[in-house]
């Protein structure tokens, strides 16, 4: 049978504020455990919540930017549940009534398509600590550092129709919070992670099939796993005649599988209410419009502009708008050369996406600076050097940190373009070579080719490629 | 006249004209603490030398010329609000190690007022209860008759100030815990509006109907207390950015051509009928002051008792969820694994009375009930306002009994929580609504040969205590019931 997959995503982005959202603490990662949490975070008797204006004009950034409504008024709600990392006994998040809602965005697909994505909600939370089980004695450490971070959860519609499709849309959400500056992204770091909607139906089924949720994904390769084992795992349940449980499951990267976590039978009744402690949150048209003023150039309008402007492709100008760093250093770099864009646009995503690919590297941490590399293709549109040297120069600027043009002077690898001395090249080799000169003259025009290696040899690669052509074929011709 | 009978105006005035220093009043005060502290159970804790430390450095001010509104002036504190350093238990086994690492705003704020803290009072565990029985530390009693309830659960305090422990003393009003042992300890019990007085640091029994308040001996004293209480606070989202008046000065405000509107819901059956006599009789002194009195009918509020059973154990079954051994409180002996540990601390830690409300309180909010009983009772609960909202449209104040009887006997009501929860069926409607609230000593009846006080309550629209502390202050003055004190503490 022909089945189709149906996935909704639950991304979790952490927001980029110096406080936590209810309270005073910072958030920074990778303190001691529990000396970035305040009474408040630890949910001592007699402590109240405040909001933290800067997480919602944040939500309010996300929601713009992808075309969502914004509440004018929303409602934070308690979840209750007991685990030791959440101290208060509950959880203060959105429910009924989220902060941001019916949004889309557009993803590219391999093919070259484009499939809107909606957006049912996003809504403002709190985050939970962390419970350490290792290194205890068989007790549990709990860290509340992490306990009252904002968190921003965004949650599509069930609209994803593989784990390709998902993985995009991910990656996405994932460019997109960081052009805002309401993410930092890191993924190691947990501050950007999702849970995944997995069912799947007959091809042509109008309702949905039972779906399982795989919690906690925190990278794109586990998303696009965890999806394809659960997809087949539902698809191979059914066609044995089982049948998929509504439940919780877990993604065990080592293993490569998803695995039961609870049911829905054992699911929490998280009893949700509005909490007392907070007043509805208002938000008025001067904010959103103040917030809305502020918000950067968006990656689908910059791939634009570079299309209609630079005349790059489609897939070039996605390529270069995937991060906002990656496009500010090609802009810097087209600034500098004043032009060029499609040889900037080569260099940006050839040697220098190699380069950094090689050591891990964000385009922000490169050793060859926009300012640098555009120092050094500007050697190549001035004819000083051809773009074959200019590899080389590109190397030596990435291990030893020097500008282009010092390392061609210090290399002498400045081209040749004074004509006598590319005619003296060719007469030395003409004279050393009558064989094949005659083989040439006889007609074996492949010959051709074999001259220019001479010659380039004889001079280091270093005469003008334009120049030795026409000067060679004027001399063998006799 | 001893110093103990004085109101804490006459006491803020004695110390700045340095007729007795601040450590001599303190001293005075422990010293009946010591003496007729006991019998009463009023105090969880007493702060000796704290309040020394204070009434030291009050007199310091005072001999400056400088110092606070209340320089000098001892008070004592509901065992509900965090005081830094110092025990605080909610009168629960659960908190019984807790020192709180900081000051509750209304602490905080009293203290830069310069009063000196005799010590935490007994109440209701967790605020829940109305007659102070179901503390971990034992009963409060009434010193009207030590056979009887002080009321709850701020009846720590109320006994306190009743017997002249302390001049004065904070309390909290969920659905009538400072009014309702006002009444049955013949002492002026004001719940401000919700918003009014900040949250911070009082630990939260039903968060959207909690208010700060105080006990005192006369309105005026509530006026000097609340001016020093009230206002803005940052750390509590839901207190309100309205300035503070001058509630002393409008105390002036004359009683003539005041519209007093009568409830008629608040006088059927279940209101004794000596109580409502004593009520009838203070409102009709109010008529002979110029006030012009008329009945109104707020239909939905007989529905309070049932509205704020929902609303309040919800929101309580949540507030409480964070007592569970792991952080601070009551941690049981050598738990087997989490869920023992948080069975076994929860289970040792509370007591009855609070376990029953975090139980009625999680089944309303459960999957498939929540919409029957909290969702409906948010709803009633704005039909009680709106009642109330469509009775200030005529009158300015409303006014009744605050009880339906005066004060019981210890034992009476415990067996049956349903006879207990309707002792608060005259002061809910005003938590629900968020509105201002007092109650006044108003007279006295006659039970097994003793004077037991009654109260009488008026309820104003929201901030409209200067209205409510006038009109009490303004019969104050034609009556003498505040000034009467318990026989055995004069």
């Amino acid at each position: 049978m022909e089945w189709e997959t149906v996935i909704g995503l639950e991304i979790h982005a952490q927001l980029a504020t110096r406080s936590k959202i209810f309270s005073g603490s910072a958030t920074a990662y990778g303190a001691a455990p529990n000396t970035q949490a305040n009474l408040v975070d630890l949910g001592y008797p007699g402590v109240l919540p405040v909001l933290n204006g800067e997480a919602v004009k944040m939500a309010i950034r996300f929601g713009l930017a992808t075309g969502s409504k914004i509440a004018r008024r929303s409602v934070f709600a308690r979840k209750n549940y007991f685990y030791p990392d959440l101290p208060k006994g509950y959880q203060i998040s959105q429910y009924e009534r989220p902060v941001v809602e019916d949004g889309s965005l557009e993803i590219v697909l391999e093919d070259g398509t484009r499939k809107t994505i909606g957006i049912t909600r996003a809504h403002l939370e709190e985050d939970a600590g962390k419970s350490l089980h290792e290194d205890f004695h068989g007790l549990s450490g709990i860290d509340l550092n992490r306990a009252g971070t904002p968190l921003l959860e965004i949650v599509s519609e069930p609209d994803l129709r593989s784990a390709k499709e998902a993985v995009a849309y991910m990656k996405k959400i994932h460019t997109l919070v960081r052009y805002l500056g309401i993410c930092d992204g890191n993924m190691q770091e947990g501050s950007f992670r999702c849970d995944a909607n997995v069912s799947v139906r007959p091809a042509g089924q109008a309702e949905f099939g039972t779906r399982a949720e795989i919690k906690n994904l925190n990278s794109f390769r586990f998303v696009e796993r965890a999806i394809n084992y659960e997809v087949d795992r539902q698809i191979d349940l059914i066609e044995s005649g089982g049948r998929v449980v509504q439940e919780t499951r877990l993604y065990d990267p080592d293993k490569g599988e998803t695995r039961s976590m609870r049911s829905k039978e054992e699911a929490n009744d998280y009893r949700y209410f509005p909490d007392p402690d907070l007043l509805p949150l208002a938000i008025g048209d001067d904010l959103v419009e103040s917030v809305r003023a502020t918000l950067p150039e968006l990656p689908d309008e910059k791939a634009a502009r570079l299309v209609r402007d630079f005349g790059l492709s489609d897939y070039d100008a996605g390529v270069l708008t995937a991060s906002r760093e990656m496009a500010d250093y090609y802009e810097t770099v087209v600034a500098r050369l004043g032009g060029n864009a499609k040889l900037a646009a080569n260099w940006v995503m050839g040697e220098l996406s190699g380069a950094l690919n090689k050591e891990n590297l964000d385009v922000a941490a490169s050793r060859v600076g926009a300012d640098a590399l555009a120092g050094l293709l500007v050697r190549i549109v001035d004819n000083t050097i051809s773009g074959k040297i200019a590899k080389e120069v590109f190397e030596a600027m990435w291990s030893e940190g020097a500008a282009a043009d010092a390392i061609i002077e210090s290399k002498g690898l400045k081209q040749i373009t004074d004509t006598s001395a590319i005619e003296g090249a060719i007469d030395e080799v003409m004279a050393k070579n009558p064989q094949q000169l005659a083989d040439y003259r006889a007609g074996k025009d492949k010959l051709f080719g074999f001259f220019v290696g001479q010659v380039m040899k004889a001079t280091q690669g270093k005469a003008n490629p334009a120049q030795l052509n026409e000067l060679l074929k004027r001399k063998l011709g006799g | 006249m001893s110093l103990h009978a004085l109101t804490v105006a006459e006491l803020a005035a004695g110390l700045k004209a340095r007729r007795f220093s601040s450590l001599e009043l303190t001293l005075h005060f422990l010293g009946r603490i010591e003496r007729l502290g006991p019998e009463l159970n009023a105090f969880v804790t007493v702060t000796a030398d704290r309040a020394l430390d204070d009434a030291r450095r009050a007199d310091d001010q005072l001999a400056k010329g400088e110092g606070g509104p209340l320089a000098g002036v001892p008070i004592a504190h509901k065992d509900i609000f965090c005081t830094d350093g110092i025990l605080t238990t909610c009168s629960s086994k659960m908190l019984a190690n807790f020192v709180a690492p900081y000051d509750a705003t209304v602490v905080e704020r009293w203290r830069a007022a310069g009063t000196v803290l005799l010590g935490k009072t007994n109440m209701d565990e967790f605020a829940m209860g109305s007659s102070n029985e179901t503390s971990f530390y034992g009963p409060v009693r009434n010193p009207w008759d030590l056979k009887r309830v002080p009321g709850g659960s701020s009846g720590g305090s109320a006994a306190a100030v009743a017997a002249c422990l302390a001049p004065a003393a904070s309390g909290t009003d969920t659905g009538g815990s400072i009014r309702q042992p006002a009444a049955l300890t013949n002492l002026t019990g004001l719940k401000p509006t919700y918003g009014r007085v900040s949250r911070y640091g009082m630990i939260a029994f039903a968060s959207s109907l909690d208010q700060g308040g105080m006990l005192a001996r006369s309105a005026e004293d509530a006026a000097l207390l609340l001016k020093a209480m009230a206002g803005f606070d940052p750390r509590d989202s839901t207190s309100v950015d309205a300035p503070v008046p001058d509630y002393v000065a409008e105390l002036a405000a004359p009683l003539k051509g005041l519209r007093v509107g009568i409830i008629r819901e608040f006088f059927g059956a279940g209101l004794d009928p000596a109580v409502g006599k004593r009520v009838q009789d203070a409102i009709e002194t109010l008529r002979a002051s110029g006030a012009s009195i008329v009945e109104v009918s707020l239909p939905a509020l007989p529905l309070s008792v049932p509205t704020y059973y929902v609303v309040a154990p919800a929101e309580c079954s949540s507030n409480l969820s964070r007592f569970d051994g792991v952080r601070f409180g009551h941690r049981c002996e050598s738990p087997r694994d989490l869920l023992d540990l948080y069975k076994r601390s929860r289970g040792e830690g509370f007591g009855d009375e609070v376990k029953r409300r975090i139980m009625t309180g999680t089944y309303v909010l459960s999957a498939g009930y929540y919409d029957a009983y909290y969702l409906k009772a948010q709803k009633v609960r704005q039909l009680i306002a709106a009642d109330f909202a469509r009775a200030f449209g005529e009158v300015d104040v409303v006014i009744g009994p605050t009880a339906p009887t005066a004060a019981f006997e210890l034992g009476a009501k415990t067996s049956d929580p349903i006879t207990m929860y309707l002792n608060d069926i005259y002061t809910i409607g005003a938590n629900l609504a968020g509105l201002p609230a007092i109650s006044i000593p108003c007279g006295f009846v006659q039970e097994g040969g003793r004077d037991l006080p009654v109260g009488l309550q008026l309820v104003g629209p929201h901030f409209a205590e200067s209205r409510l502390l006038a009109v009490s202050h303004q019969y104050q003055q034609l009556t003498d019931w505040h000034k009467r004190v318990p026989p055995g503490y004069e």
